[in-house]
């Protein structure tokens, strides 16, 4: 893993704005620097930005303001065949018309390298991805996970040092998902690429990504380590959108260092951990992980505030119990717990006390 | 049902298939019910006319049903020899023109033969006008030796009774006077060809039956009524002078006064003489080595003759070259087609590609201008580039006057291949358009990307990538365009002068001005044959499966 800044960049994006249309900007002030070898993954809602970035590093659309570099050289107005970036596509792009074999080898002739070696590289290639068997069929024979690792392959045989992939996953099924989450991810460490993913699937996020750049209108919100980004999210967007999340709106009454209180809007009293708070009286959204919520007094401090809350639904689901309840005037606030012998299992209509720990609550801007 | 030897069955015991095929029946039974309209419309209208088109290309039987006997008389005859036909081919020619003239059949055969011979369209028609003075020195000795030959009575007596026990004596002349008219003819109602005149007088009966059916069915008059043809007064001129006269029935004391008077000027005459004397042409190898060469009722003379051969009783021969046209248009019509289909690609694809590759407004802009010509008539669009392309039309007045060309040397781009190809192009463009635009519409972009990104030129990428999967478009646009080029008619015939004029428009002619129909559909059946061929090319070289319509 590569996280540490003083690295020099690989990647990186200056000050990049983009506008389809001369009015509305698509991405607004991106910056962006990924060391060599690291697995980023730029993940958001559709529309968010996440694919013209990617589009703008692969060269198939232009920056309207700003610098690219790669490797320290600008690359704004460097054609994308020059540029010797890897891309996979979400349709995969396999050219129909030619065997997978001639597929891996397209890239190659253009670079104009000699038959030998052309042949030994698809080779490689396609044992690489577990293919070596299927060099003479078409992409149309292949299944749509054999398509997507001959698409990989297709990207790696020319051994690019990047390698963007425009969430190459999404039309495949869950499991094969998996799978190919774990090839990749281990192919990409393997080979020692730097690669850019994009997708918006956020699990594939979380397993994949050294780290992760959360992407909403147009601006990076969160560029952090997955466990970060799900255990410390800096404001209420990213909060949302990763992971699931009980949100309670209410008003700043008190800060005390790492601590605060809060006032909801239903009239409890609760601690929390100031994120992007500064001041009393600020309204705020606090965000608390359903797993993180604590039913069991004993294990809360002795000075923690609790909520009362009562027990709406129970789901069971296999690994954990999902408790829907009402806390605090909202009937949405979902409670996991582990399926383990000892756990307690809530019955609907049951009136319980809930609290957590100040540091696991985040008081987030409104 | 899992039974591994014996074949499936459904749960009452029937065979799985049975079972099956009968639940799909009433499904099966309403599809073909959905397109028996449209099924029997296009056999009515379609196949049929082309089954009756390849038909007429090779039945030519006008000869042999205008001159039935003429015919086989003439089997017999050697045209290499220098003997004229027999003494019985004329004969058998005076009664079967006398029958066609009467019918008036005997024009249309002469303009067949004249497609081949010139001149025998006059001779028949002559020939026609003159046979009612055939014999006429028979005739009048006929006429001197008895007076009641001229009335009409005479004759009905002789040849007609109603005494059903005659039985139907008629047959054979009925047989041969309908098809020499081409009409069903026959006798009136309990009226019958009398036995003892039939036995007594071959000849004269079956002239007689023919002349009696014709009037009653064609003039819708009474036989008894009206006097005969002059083919029955020489016919019976013939009987009586054949020998013994063994007839003791009606009229038989008239009969032997006639027989007697008759020997004479009969002795003098003969049917070639009379042919002679009408026309000297009727000597003519020639004209009789035509009569025969199209006696068969199947030819493959127009077969021949639509590719500069012709049939001449010497066998197929090729015509002079001042004469010979149509290999000349097959070609013609061939290599400027594919130059049509070319252009059209050339223009189409350029133009196919922006409207994939632009935002949809932009591109239906475009789509409603490619196909705004379909909204106006092709004569309007065909006369416009009239206007156009002429000496002194806008482009030539625009060259001019931008000094590209000089006034005295302006470009000849109509009336000829130039014009015809340019204004095709233009109209045929949609055609290789529309299905250009919907395979390239088919094609994501994500391929051009995908090639430019693996390191591929924007040329490269474009040649190995986009190219080979447009090429089912290209396909799918030749073929349309080809095909209908090939058998366009209206366009060269308003901008192709002689020089731009293609296969289609001859056909036209023999269909519409020289009523060839049988020329025609033989240009039109080898115009099939060729585009049928082509296809079959296209199949084995591209494969029909890479013509696509639609992504």
């Amino acid at each position: 893993m590569a996280t540490a800044s003083d690295e020099r960049a690989f990647v990186e994006f200056e000050r990049v704005q983009k506008s389809y249309d001369g009015e509305t900007l698509v991405v607004k002030d991106l910056n962006l620097s990924m060391p060599k070898g690291e697995f980023l993954t730029m993940l958001g809602p559709s529309g968010s930005g996440k694919t013209t970035c990617l589009m703008m590093l692969a060269g198939f659309e232009t920056a309207t303001h700003g610098d690219i570099r790669l490797d320290g050289n600008p690359i704004n107005n460097i054609p994308p065949h020059k540029r010797g970036i890897g891309m996979v596509f979400q349709n995969y792009a396999l050219f129909p018309h030619m065997t997978v074999a001639e597929n891996l080898s397209f890239p190659l002739e253009v670079r104009k390298m000699g038959k030998s070696d052309r042949e030994a590289k698809v080779k490689r290639a396609l044992d690489m991805v577990q293919m070596g068997a299927f060099g003479g069929r078409r992409p149309a024979q292949l299944s749509g996970g054999q398509q997507q690792r001959i698409a990989l392959a297709r990207a790696l045989v020319f051994e690019p040092e990047l390698v963007l992939m425009d969430e190459p996953l999404g039309a495949l099924d869950k499991q094969l998902r998996e799978t190919l989450q774990f090839e990749i991810t281990r192919l990409a460490h393997d080979l020692g690429i730097t690669v850019v993913y994009v997708t918006h699937d956020q699990t594939e996020a979380l397993t994949m990504s050294d780290r992760v750049a959360v992407f909403e209108a147009g601006r990076i919100q969160q560029l952090a380590p997955p466990d970060e980004l799900y255990e410390a999210p800096i404001n209420s967007f990213v909060a949302q959108f990763i992971g699931e999340n009980n949100t309670l709106e209410g008003v700043i009454t008190a800060i005390q260092g790492d601590t605060c209180t809060v006032k909801l809007d239903s009239g409890d009293i609760i601690d929390a951990k100031p994120v992007n708070v500064s001041s009393v009286g600020e309204r705020t959204k606090v965000s608390i992980r359903p797993e993180r919520v604590e039913f069991n007094r004993e294990r809360l401090h002795a000075d923690a505030h609790t909520l009362k809350a009562e027990v709406l639904e129970f789901i069971y689901m296999g690994d954990i119990f999902r408790t829907r309840l009402r806390v605090a005037g909202t009937d949405d606030f979902i409670v996991k717990t582990r399926n383990a012998p000892d756990q307690r299992r809530l019955t609907p209509g049951e009136q319980i006390e809930i609290g957590w720990l100040p540091e696991d609550c985040r008081a987030l801007d409104a | 049902m899992t039974d591994a030897t014996g074949p499936i069955v459904a749960a009452d015991g029937r065979p799985l298939k049975a079972s099956l095929s009968r639940a799909l029946r009433r499904e099966k039974l309403r599809a073909f019910l959905l397109i028996l309209p449209l099924l029997a419309f296009v056999v009515i209208s379609f196949i049929a006319p082309i089954f009756d088109m390849l038909f007429r290309s090779v039945q030519d039987d006008i000869t042999s049903r205008t001159l039935p006997q003429t015919v086989v008389a003439l089997n017999d005859w050697d045209y290499t020899g220098d003997a004229r036909p027999s003494e019985q081919t004329y004969e058998a020619l005076y009664f079967d023109m006398f029958m066609a003239a009467e019918a008036k059949k005997h024009t249309a055969l002469g303009s067949r033969l004249n497609y081949e011979t010139t001149g025998i369209s006059s001779l028949f028609r002559q020939t026609g006008r003159g046979l009612d003075d055939v014999g006429e020195d028979v005739i009048e000795a006929m006429e001197d030796a008895s007076a009641a030959l001229d009335d009409s009575a005479f004759w009905a007596g002789l040849f007609l009774t109603d005494d059903r026990s005659a039985g139907d004596k008629a047959a054979s002349a009925r047989a041969w006077a309908s098809t020499v008219s081409d009409q069903a003819l026959s006798l009136p109602a309990d009226v019958y060809l009398a036995n003892a005149a039939e036995a007594a007088l071959p000849n004269a009966a079956r002239q007689y039956a023919a002349f009696a059916m014709f009037t009653h069915t064609v003039d819708e008059d009474v036989p008894a009524e009206e006097d005969p043809w002059e083919a029955v007064w020489i016919a019976l001129a013939q009987d009586l002078t054949a020998g013994e006269l063994a007839y003791d029935g009606p009229e038989a004391a008239e009969l032997r006064a006639v027989q007697a008077a008759v020997a004479g000027p009969m002795a003098d005459f003969t049917f070639t003489d009379a042919f002679l004397a009408q026309d000297d042409d009727w000597g003519e190898a020639s004209v009789w080595g035509t009569i025969q060469t199209f006696s068969s009722p199947y030819t493959a003379g127009y077969f021949l003759t639509a590719i500069d051969l012709e049939l001449t009783p010497d066998g197929a021969q090729a015509v002079e070259d001042d004469v010979a046209i149509y290999i000349t248009l097959f070609w013609r019509t061939l290599w400027m087609s594919m130059t049509i289909t070319f252009s059209c690609i050339l223009l189409g694809y350029p133009i196919a590609w922006l409207m994939a590759n632009l935002p949809d407004r932009s591109a239906n802009l475009i789509m409603i201008l490619v196909l705004l010509p379909f909204w106006t008539s092709l004569l309007v669009r065909t006369s416009a580039w009239k206007v156009l392309l002429q000496q002194q039309g806008v482009i030539n007045d625009t060259l001019v006057w931008i000094g590209l060309v000089g006034d005295g040397s302006r470009l000849a781009l109509i009336n000829n291949a130039t014009g015809t190809i340019i204004a095709m192009t233009h109209i045929l463009l949609p055609f290789m358009i529309l299905p250009l635009y919907s395979v390239m519409k088919g094609i994501p972009p994500s391929y051009l990307r995908a090639a430019k990104s693996l390191g591929a030129t924007n040329w490269t990428a474009f040649w190995r990538v986009y190219f080979p999967q447009s090429v089912p478009g290209i396909g799918a646009g030749s073929i349309l365009v080809f095909i209908l080029s090939i058998g366009y008619y209206i366009t060269p015939e308003i901008v192709g002068g002689t020089k731009g004029v293609f296969i289609s428009n001859r056909i036209a002619y023999h269909i519409s001005s020289s009523l060839n129909w049988g020329l025609a559909a033989a240009l039109g059946t080898i115009l099939l044959v060729v585009v049928l061929a082509l296809y079959w090319a296209y199949d084995r070289i591209v494969g029909i499966d890479n013509v696509k319509l639609g992504g």
